[in-house]
């Protein structure tokens, strides 16, 4: 009865706490997560406020950082107003879906090294187990249900839009994040979050697999629901997607769960990529930097890096159209993801394979590259001859002479029309003789 | 009583309440969740039988997607959409009772033989390969690699048919967005059209808006109520 008892080495830490710790870790780990959506709804509020030059709340406490707990208060204690036409079992389970599972993700999130609890020595880490990325995969594919669910139980049309939008957007993402992980687990050899920040300990893996990183970040974006894919909630389409119907507490609780997701994420690409809690470059010339609680700190340092370029590109960007998103996500982030495994893999191989001698895989290289170049040279000629028709309308349209009042309407030239000067008239208050003489 | 047989009762309950709740559910939808419920206890059950990979795969493979796609179809046919009592398939009872019967006949000698006949248990298996997943991936990838081919070949194939099953061919090139909006601005109207009773005296649905010169705007009513060449004749002849 023992699940860590076929891994390798350093899985045989977990495991063995005595019941109160583990009860300690548990509680740690929820606070841990409330108090990061408390602190990112706020930071939020501040930075977004700061990106449209305003200043964010900042009346509540120092800074106004108790303006989100008090909004979760008032949250809380609004009416409920359930609609007439609601699946009521279905629609009451869905936001518990949503909240529970964005919670379980992170016992698998190492949060330091092993340290000292009431003298019992242990890593800072709930859990872990051989496949635990996976574990969390198959979390974020529960949490979809809350989404789903909340917009089939509203009985009302928007919402149903707005969680079928969300479910085929997180599924088609999640393939591509799930593709982004595949290099990181040949790199590391082993799909345990704790292992993976070992093998990181010389080198992280934002520097040998950027663009596994760089669908990582895009597919956590999609995944979380947030600017600009958050399409499922598009208020100027529908209205608030699927949590239109949702007061109360029950709306609060998805609100939890999109920031809940957004800190799991962030942690999850750090973990991945970003060497989990080990100390940056310059602190990491410190012996003990990574010993004892410090790398907690470095941890969420790194965390809050996300959680800030979250909140830049909600700043920053419109919302992306529906179709160019899963055109996106299909046609870009995977075939590009799947090409990228391949490749990794490849090199991984041809390296621990030492009967291959360099020149034949030189002339491989250069014959790939010559296959590339050819193709994207066709490419290139493609659209150079879109690029020709193109520019034909437009000089045809050029030709044609410009109307400055075409309809009886001052509008403006057409591309590549050059305007004319102004027929106006020049109004005076003098009669017209001094008119006349001035022009 | 130790903690696995601890799970063990909780999640075979649940699992088979899931699927009793599955068989009595009206509602389709009501149905795929139930599967849905029984699944994920599956999949915890795998986790105390020491195949967390299989009880991910099993989560993220069946729940995530294929009961996801189910809701999915579901949700598209309709919330409302009631079931239909008259069976289309002619003799369906007798072949699924056939088929049930012998499904549960080949799971019982499936299970009577690993527990009749000796084996040498998770830690031999477990341990020729250093590991659960390395074991899997060895089988997968040495010993069923051609069943394994196979059935990704299958599952291809499906999937290109259910494409070729919905495609449509084009007749007319896709507009690009370039050529959508150079469409919109040579027509005349450029901008939406009004709302019904912008200016009006009342803002009733069949009202039409006025236009700056004070004229109705037939652009700004729904089609049902535009006065349409009929409707102007019959006008004329009224008020003529």
């Amino acid at each position: 009865m023992n699940i860590y008892a076929d891994a390798q080495g350093d899985l045989a830490i977990f495991g063995n706490d005595p019941i109160g710790v583990i009860l300690l870790k548990v509680v740690g780990i929820f606070a841990i997560m409330v108090l990061m959506t408390l602190l990112t709804i706020w930071a939020e509020r501040r930075v977004v406020g700061r990106m449209q030059m305003r200043i964010g709340p900042n009346r509540v406490g120092p800074f106004g950082l108790l303006q989100s707990l008090m909004d979760g208060i008032k949250l809380a204690l609004k009416e409920e107003i359930i609609p007439k036409g609601v699946h009521i079992a279905v629609y009451c389970i869905a936001p518990v879906i949503s909240a529970t599972t964005a919670f379980l993700t992170f016992a698998v999130i190492p949060l330091g090294p092993e340290v000292s609890i009431f003298g019992h020595v242990t890593p800072l880490q709930l859990t872990d187990f051989p496949v635990s990325v996976l574990y969390v995969l198959a979390i974020a594919s529960i949490g979809i249900y809350g989404i789903v669910l909340a917009g089939w139980a509203s009985g009302s049309t928007y919402p149903l839009l707005g969680g079928l939008r969300s479910s085929a957007q997180m599924i088609s993402y999640e393939i591509a994040m799930g593709l982004s992980f595949v290099a990181v687990f040949m790199y590391a050899q082993s799909m345990s979050t704790s292992q993976i920040v070992a093998g990181q300990e010389h080198l992280w893996y934002i520097v040998l697999l950027l663009p596994s990183f760089v669908i990582y970040t895009i597919a956590m974006v999609g995944e979380t629901n947030r600017a600009p894919f958050d399409l499922p909630e598009a208020e100027g389409e529908l209205v608030g997607g699927f949590h239109t119907e949702y007061s109360s507490l029950k709306f609060a609780l998805f609100f939890l769960a999109e920031y809940v997701n957004m800190v799991t994420v962030s942690a999850m690409a750090t973990t991945l990529f970003l060497g989990g809690w080990r100390a940056p470059y310059p602190i990491s010339m410190w012996a003990s930097a990574n010993t004892g609680w410090w790398p907690m700190l470095w941890f969420f340092a790194k965390v809050f890096v996300f959680l800030f370029v979250f909140i830049w590109l909600r700043g920053t960007l419109p919302r992306m159209r529906y179709d160019q998103f899963m055109k996106f996500g299909w046609k870009v982030l995977i075939p590009v993801s799947l090409v990228w495994i391949m490749i990794v893999g490849a090199a991984r191989q041809l390296k621990s394979d030492e009967s291959v001698p360099t020149r034949t895989l030189l002339i491989v290289a250069a014959i790939l590259l010559v296959i590339g170049v050819g193709i994207s040279y066709i490419f290139e000629l493609r659209a150079q001859k879109r690029a020709d028709i193109e520019q034909a309308r437009e000089e045809l349209e050029a030709s044609t002479e410009f109307d400055p009042f075409a309809g009886g309407f001052p509008v403006p030239p057409m591309p590549g029309q050059t305007p004319q000067a102004s027929r106006r008239i020049p109004v005076t208050l003098a009669s017209s003789p001094v008119t006349g003489e001035e022009q | 009583m130790n903690g696995e047989s601890v799970v063990f009762w909780i999640t075979a309950i649940f699992a088979v309440v899931g699927a009793l709740g599955m068989i009595v559910s009206r509602k389709a939808v009501h149905s795929a969740l139930w599967v849905a419920f029984a699944m994920v206890n599956l999949a915890v059950l795998y986790f105390t039988l020491q195949a967390p990979f299989l009880a991910t795969t099993q989560i993220v493979v069946y729940t995530g997607a294929v009961m996801m796609l189910f809701l999915f179809v579901l949700m598209i046919v309709g919330v409302d959409s009631s079931d239909s009592l008259i069976e289309t398939l002619k003799g369906q009872r007798l072949l699924a009772t056939f088929f049930g019967l012998a499904f549960g006949g080949l799971l019982l000698s499936a299970i009577a033989s690993t527990v009749a006949l000796r084996n040498n248990g998770l830690d031999v298996a477990n341990g020729d390969y250093g590991g659960n997943i390395q074991g899997i991936a060895h089988l997968i990838f040495n010993r069923y690699l051609l069943a394994f081919e196979v059935t990704s070949a299958l599952l291809i194939t499906a999937a290109l048919g259910a494409m070729v099953l919905a495609h449509r061919e084009r007749w007319t090139p896709r507009k690009t967005q370039i050529e959508l909006s150079r469409e919109r601005t040579h027509t005349s109207q450029v901008t939406p059209l009004p709302n019904p009773g912008v200016l009006a005296r009342h803002n009733a649905v069949d009202t039409p808006a006025l236009l700056p010169d004070g004229s109705p705007s037939q652009a700004s009513l729904p089609q049902q109520f535009r006065e349409t060449a009929q409707n102007d004749d019959a006008s004329k002849e009224v008020t003529s």
